[in-house]
Order: C-alpha cells, then structure tokens, then sequence
C-alpha cells in the first residue's frame, strides 16, 4: 500500500491522542511519510474523539476521507465512521466492546477480544490501545521490531506491560496485506505548535508568556517543560491582560518575548498591541485560529482573525503579520517574526490555526531557508540619549536599563523623541509619520524573501488561492488536476510585487479559506486584486481532498 | 548629602495644592538617598499607570514605562523578572490599581515579586474629571453617581494583606516626613510592597482637613505580627469615621517570585544543538 489512511477513534480519555502518535511514529520508523490529524471535543472524559494517521511514500499535509483502516474501541467509532470505509478497507475492532452492523460487503473484519487480553494481562484499560496497534501491525505486515523501538520511546513507564498487551494483540492474527517500509531516511514528526516554539528558540526568545488556551496551550506547555533546558523564562500570568503587559516590560528591557493565545484571549490583548505600536516595544503575538464568534468551537480550526488581527488596536501603527502553512514554514517564520519585531521595534503575529497547530507533519529542517539573528539597532553613545530618535526609517536606536549614560523613557502617550508626553501638534504628527514609516522599510525587506509562495502546475491559467494550513490540501490537489496553487505568507505588510508576479498568467483565481466571509479576499482586494470564485468552509473541520476536489470541480468551469 | 536633579523639561500640570506634590518630591528624595547609598538611579525603574499621577514619570528624569490605566503591575513584573537587580516602583491611582487593575495588583502580591506599588489613593477619578473609585465613601456624590454611590468602598490595604503581600503601609500627602519613611522602606523590602497613599485630590475631593482631624502614626505596632497588622488594617474602613492609622502595618520576609527565574539566561550557542537533538529524537 503507497498510500493509505487509518482513524483510530474511541472516548475521550481513551489514549487516542497517544496511539495515534503512536502509528504514526510506527510509519516513520520505515522511511514512509506521515500526516496525522485529531479532532476531539472541548471535554475531557468521554464524548467522541478520534485521529487520522495518513501515510505514504512521498510528503503529504492533507486528508483523505476515505479510510483503509478503521481500528475502533468503542461503538460510535463504527456508527460515526463506517461511511468513510473504502471497498476492501480494514476494521479492527474490540469484539468485548464493538458490535459489527451495517457494515457493508467487502470491508474485512477483524475482531480482538481487546478487553478480556487486558484483563488477563492486569493492564489498566488505556492499554487496549497498545493491544490494538499490536494488532494492526501484525496485519500490514509491519514487523514487530519497528513497534518495538516505538514503544520503548514513547512509552517510559510501564513499556514492558505495554509491549506485553501489544505482543498478546500480535499474536492474535495473522499478516492480511503488506505496507512496504519507504526507502528513504525518516524525517522528524512535529505538531505546528512545537514548530513554533522551535522557530521561536532559533530566533533568539529570551521569554514566552501565556494563559492557556486552545489552539495554542501546546506551545505554553512545551516551552515550560523545556524551559531549563534552552535558559527560558516560561511565565503563564493572571490573563491576557496580564500577559501581553508584562511581556511589554521585558521588552522594554531588551529581552526578545513572545505571547500565545487564540482570538478570544487576543481580544484582551488589543490595548496592549496598540500600546507596543505607540511605544515602539518589539513583540511577537501567536494567535492560534479557531471557530467564533465568541467561544465557538474551542477545539476546532478557523482562518476567521485575519482582518482581526489586521485592524486590532485603537489607533493607527503598523504591525508584521505571517500566516504559515505548515510546520516548516511555522519554524522559519517563527524565528523571523522575533528578528523583525527586534528590528523595526513592532508587534508581529503569527497566525496559526487548530489545524496547523496540533496536526503533525515531517519537518525537514534542510529545506528551510538560513536564518540570521537580526541584532536591533543599538545606540552609538554619541549625542545625548533618545528613546525616539526621529531616524530616515523610523527605527530609533536601543539603549537598555541599566546603562548609566541613558534614561529610557517608553511612553503610552503621544511623546516626544525624549520619551516625555506632548500634545504639540508638529511633534504628534512628526512621531506619527516616524511610527508609520517603518512599514515602507519593512515591506521592502521583505522583498528579500519569499513572502508569496508558488506550487503546482506554474502555468495553468487556473488558480487556487490558500493561506495558512489549507496550503497542504490545496497543493496536493492542485497537482492532481494541473492547477496552480498562489500563498501569500506575509499578510502584512502585503506583498504587492511578489503576489502581483504570482498572479502573472491567472485568468481564474479561486480561493479557499477556512470562514465565512473570504478574509483572504478582502484583504487582497484592498490592494487592487480580485479572486474569480471563493471556495469558504466553516464547520470547524478541515477541507478533505475529495471535499475540495469536488468544490473546485464545481466553481472551475 | 545635596538632592540630585531628578526634575525634567516637562511642564508640571497637577492643580495648586494637589496631593501627588508631596508624593513627587518624598520620591525625589528618596531616589537621592538610595543613590547615594549605593543603588544607582539607572537601576531604577519607574512605571505609571493612566490618571493625574501618572504624569509623576514625566516629571523624573529617571527610566521610566508610562503604562495604560490599570496595567502598572504587570509591566512592572514583566520589568523585574526580566532584570532582577533593577528596583521596580509602581505609581497607580486607586482608579487605576484598585478598579481596572486590581487582578493584576492581587497576582503580584500573591506572588510576592519584589516591586513597589505607590498608590496615589485620593479617592476620586480626578483626570476623568471627579467619578467615584473603589476607595470612595458610601454615598459619595460624583459625576457618574449624582444621588450618592450605593456600595461601600474597598478596604484595600485587608485585600493586599489577604492576597499575599508580605508589605503594606499607609501615608498621607500632608505628611511628608513619613512618607519618605514608608516609601524607602518599601523600596528596599525584599518583596511585594505597597504603600497605600491618602493622597488628596484638591479640586474633586479635598480631604486634608478630615485627614488631619483623623490620622495618628503608628507606635509600638509590631508589623511582623499578622494579626495585630489585620486588627490596625481593619480599624478604618475607608467608609465610617474613625481613627485613621500611618506608617507600616506589615512586614515579613518570604521568598519571592522573580527567584525562580534567576540563571535563566538564553544559552544562545547551545540552541541549534539543542533544537536538532529534539528533532533527532522526533523522528
């Protein structure tokens, strides 16, 4: 099998989240790559969960609907999904838990009785996921040696129980197909969420700061548990309020500081990254997508904080928004992002969604463009010291407490170059356009990198047009049919001439977003361009390649 | 030993008689003493929330992070953690830290982090032109309650000691001699330290002369002792009439916040290293 799809489902609280991983990493040991996707309920016992492992011979960032396995503890598992079965696919399943019905001709069925195994070998019931992938490897022919060294990783307390459950699950049937091992080197398997949080330590983070909240608490919890490690400070306040202030004071300092939060903490937020606009305090802000308004799907994906995220703050200051695709592009732009707020004295988001955060993809880290750690422009100690120095660009040079020769005044008021508050009307429009001016500077380096990316058949007349995590599905079909795939990364400030030369050629562009209302469209309208057909997905769930194959098929004539 | 020149260029904008004078110029002498014992005036910092005291950092040619309404504290903290050795001094109005900051102002004392919380305490909002705050006595006729409020005020001195702060005192703005005291001591405590300032707002809500029938310094208080710190904390309610004590009700040393950062220093040199043994064991 070169490629396939496998759902492991059952309650949550069941270890799905863990096992799925677990496969995953199973695939990767033989070279093969691998995609993995959850989707769980804002619960934490019981309701329905479940993960979607797909692997093959080539990098893939996008998911079927149609699975060759289904490997199910419980009963929704089938009642949910048994749809989605292919002809000839495979249900494993928990005989003492899953009654077969409805299941229809041509699907083989494969029944353990996971639960008595576990209670004659005293495991707790979580182990019926070990059980069960000793199982499904037995019947791809996968052997029990790459299990093995998987288990050994994963699994640090009680490995040999679970090595146990699983050789018992084994050795209850017998080979049915083979998935061939890939010949090629495995690459790492990371969550979107540990992309950033690495992109963020390569470029330089002193200290991140967050409140918990979904999509985004991974990277709180990763960078806390490897915080001594790396010599960062993990801080997680009060609220959001709490956080994006208290961010503001280390950087005041010089420290390079990043915050997380999806959009309802970055609502709280606001005050502040107008405050870091007026003051000129670098910070980079992850905002995690998911479903609003308000509360809305808390564990589910969204690209609905665009123009959010574009227009938050009261006032007019520039900012640096990137939205990347995946986790390589999370890993780059992530450590960019730190570089650039360093060095224009700005705040930069990076846009994330559920789907881009918590999916794991293969992360080759030598397909990712040098990354140099951008030093802020520091005072010369020549003339008497300014905070904010009028400068051709806009950048004023850095002095940083304690440095006896310099008072450093940061100010939330209208100010003048010395730091002090002024209501004078030539120095409030001076500052202004010393504030604003940055963004031109910015935007013009920016032009030195690849802010609009280019995939698929480069001179096909048709288009589709993706931002963030719909980059993976998007791409993959496009190569299917012979379209052109157009990805702005840099959504702010946008890039007209990288986008404008991308355009070159299209005469059907068609956007796929993740909202209700075409985000991407809108923004690029403000810069003169149209999209043909909109192509808009809003129930939390990611486009599948057949669902999006379909849609195109239906706007594309 | 001669003041320094702590003053700026910025015109000083606080009405005639306003109570933040006092706080201004204890500040400048302080600043001036601990400088010339040893803590040099670039190693302070000091923070300011929105409101007639904030302008206090305008007038100090010291560092200074003119923070918005409410978020004096967690700029504050943010500063502290990141440079342990600086001394970090909060000024906020009651308004400021006991209204629309007080989540943070209870965080940082419940952590115990070693900043200083000024709070400029008149009572009323004074730049929004004469609205009741948390501090302000039942009844108080402001603009926004013009039939009298119908709540009392916070106690929050009791709300300080209940969250955590392991240093509270109290002065007044005519009473200058003290408030340097408490506000040096403050500074140099090793913890969250608040001194809760009756500071008097002369055009919205001018207090001196109750404060003066009503005030009495502290004698004989042993601010180690909790219990004795709670009852002297309790004997004004910020409502009724009632002696009005000064000076330091509590003090103890216990451990504090930004301690457990220290030697957290970025091993830039060692973060690919680390960042491909990650990715090694990733795969």
């Amino acid at each position: 099998m070169d490629d396939f799809s496998l759902l492991i489902g059952g309650k949550a609280g069941f270890g799905i989240d863990k096992s799925g991983a677990v496969i995953g990493r199973i695939l990767n040991q033989l070279g093969r790559r691998v995609y993995i996707s959850r989707d769980y309920p804002s619960i934490i016992r019981g309701g329905h969960t479940f993960s979607i492992i797909r692997s093959s011979q080539t990098r893939i960032a996008a998911q079927s609907n149609k699975m060759d396995f289904i490997l199910a503890l419980n009963q929704e598992v089938l009642d949910y999904h048994k749809e989605r079965l292919k002809d000839g696919a495979v249900i494993i399943y928990d005989s003492d838990a899953v009654k077969l019905e409805g299941v229809g001709e041509g699907i083989r069925t494969i029944g353990v009785a996971l639960t008595r195994i576990i209670k004659e070998e005293n495991a707790p019931e979580i182990m019926r996921n070990s059980c069960v992938i000793g199982v499904f490897i037995r019947v791809s022919g996968i052997k029990w040696e790459a299990l093995e060294s998987v288990f050994k990783k994963e699994f640090t307390k009680e490995t040999d129980l679970n090595l146990k459950v699983a050789s018992r699950g084994y050795a209850a049937t017998k080979e049915l197909l083979k998935i061939e091992p890939a010949s090629q080197e495995p690459l790492p398997l990371l969550s979107g969420n540990q992309a950033v949080s690495l992109g963020l330590l390569k470029g330089g983070l002193d200290t991140f700061i967050a409140y918990p909240m979904t999509p985004t608490s991974p990277i709180l919890h990763f960078l806390a548990a490897n915080a001594a490690d790396f010599g960062l400070k993990v801080i997680h306040p009060e609220s959001e309020i709490g956080v994006i202030l208290m961010a503001l004071g280390f950087s005041y300092t010089g420290e390079s500081v990043a915050v997380g939060t999806s959009g309802g903490g970055f609502c709280l937020m606001t005050e502040g990254l107008s405050f870091a606009g007026m003051s000129e305090l670098p910070v980079v802000i992850i905002v995690g997508q998911r479903p609003g308004p308000s509360t809305g799907l808390p564990t589910y994906s969204a690209q609905t904080e665009l123009h959010f995220v574009l227009n938050a703050g009261q006032g007019e200051f520039t900012r640096f928004i990137v939205a990347p695709g995946d986790a390589e592009e999370a890993y780059f732009w992530s450590a960019e992002a730190l570089n650039i707020s360093r060095k224009y004295q700005l705040a930069s988001v990076i846009l994330t969604d559920k789907n881009l955060g918590e999916d794991i993809f293969n992360f080759d880290i030598n397909s990712i463009p040098e990354i140099k750690a951008g030093a802020p422009l520091v005072w010369d100690r020549k003339a008497p010291y300014k905070r904010y120095l009028d400068t051709e660009n806009g950048v004023s040079p850095l002095a940083f407490i304690p440095d006896k020769d310099a008072v450093i005044k940061v100010n939330s008021y209208e100010h003048d170059a010395y730091g002090i508050t002024t209501e004078d009307p030539q120095q409030v429009v001076l500052m202004q356009n010393k504030r604003l001016r940055k963004e031109r500077y910015l935007q013009e380096e920016l032009e030195n990198s690849e802010t609009v990316k280019i995939y698929g058949k480069s001179n096909s007349g048709v288009s589709l047009l993706c931002w963030g995590s719909n980059k993976g599905v998007c791409v993959e079909l496009a190569e299917k049919l012979g379209l052109k795939v157009i990805q702005p990364l840099v959504l702010w400030p946008f890039p007209i001439k990288q986008f404008q030369e991308a355009l070159r050629g299209v005469n059907k562009l068609i956007s796929v977003e993740c909202n209700a209302t075409g985000q991407l469209a809108r923004l690029i309208k403000m810069s003169g361009f149209n999209v043909d057909e909109q192509i808009l997905k809003y129930d939390g769930r990611p486009f599948s390649l057949e669902e999006l194959e379909e849609r195109v098929k239906g706007v594309k004539q | 030993m001669s003041p320094l020149n702590l003053g700026t260029y910025a015109a000083n904008t606080w009405c005639p008689g306003c109570g933040n004078f006092a706080i201004l110029n204890a500040i400048k002498t302080v600043l001036s003493e601990l400088n010339a014992e040893g803590v040099p005036l670039e190693n302070i910092v000091l923070v300011s929330g929105i409101g007639c005291h904030a302008k206090i950092v305008d007038y100090l040619n010291v560092n200074s992070f003119y923070s918005l309404h409410g978020r004096v504290t967690p700029a504050a903290e943010g500063i502290k953690l990141a440079k342990p050795g600086i001394k970090v001094i909060g000024f906020a109005g009651d308004g400021d830290a006991y209204g629309e900051g007080l989540e943070h102002l209870i965080f940082a004392a419940k952590r115990n982090i070693d900043i200083t919380m000024i709070i400029h305490n008149n009572r009323v909002y004074g730049l929004t032109t004469g609205q009741y705050t948390p501090t302000s006595p039942l009844g108080f006729k402001g603009r926004s309650t013009p039939g009298g409020t119908k709540e009392l005020p916070l106690n929050p001195l009791e709300l300080m000691l209940a969250s955590g702060a392991s240093f509270l005192a109290r002065g007044t703005s005519h009473g200058a001699e003290l408030l340097k005291q408490v506000f040096k001591a403050a500074i140099l405590h090793k913890g969250f330290s608040l001194v809760d300032v009756l500071q008097v707002c002369f055009t919205y809500f001018n207090m001196y002369e109750y404060y003066d029938k009503h005030v009495y310094e502290l004698k004989g208080h042993d601010p180690q002792d909790r219990q004795q710190a709670l009852s002297k904390i309790r004997e004004w309610d910020y409502n009724a009439d009632s002696p009005i004590a000064l000076g330091v009700f509590y003090k103890k040393e216990i451990p504090t916040f930004e301690q457990n950062f220290l030697g957290r220093e970025k091993k830039a040199a060692e973060t690919d290293a680390k960042i491909n043994a990650f990715l090694k064991a990733s795969s």
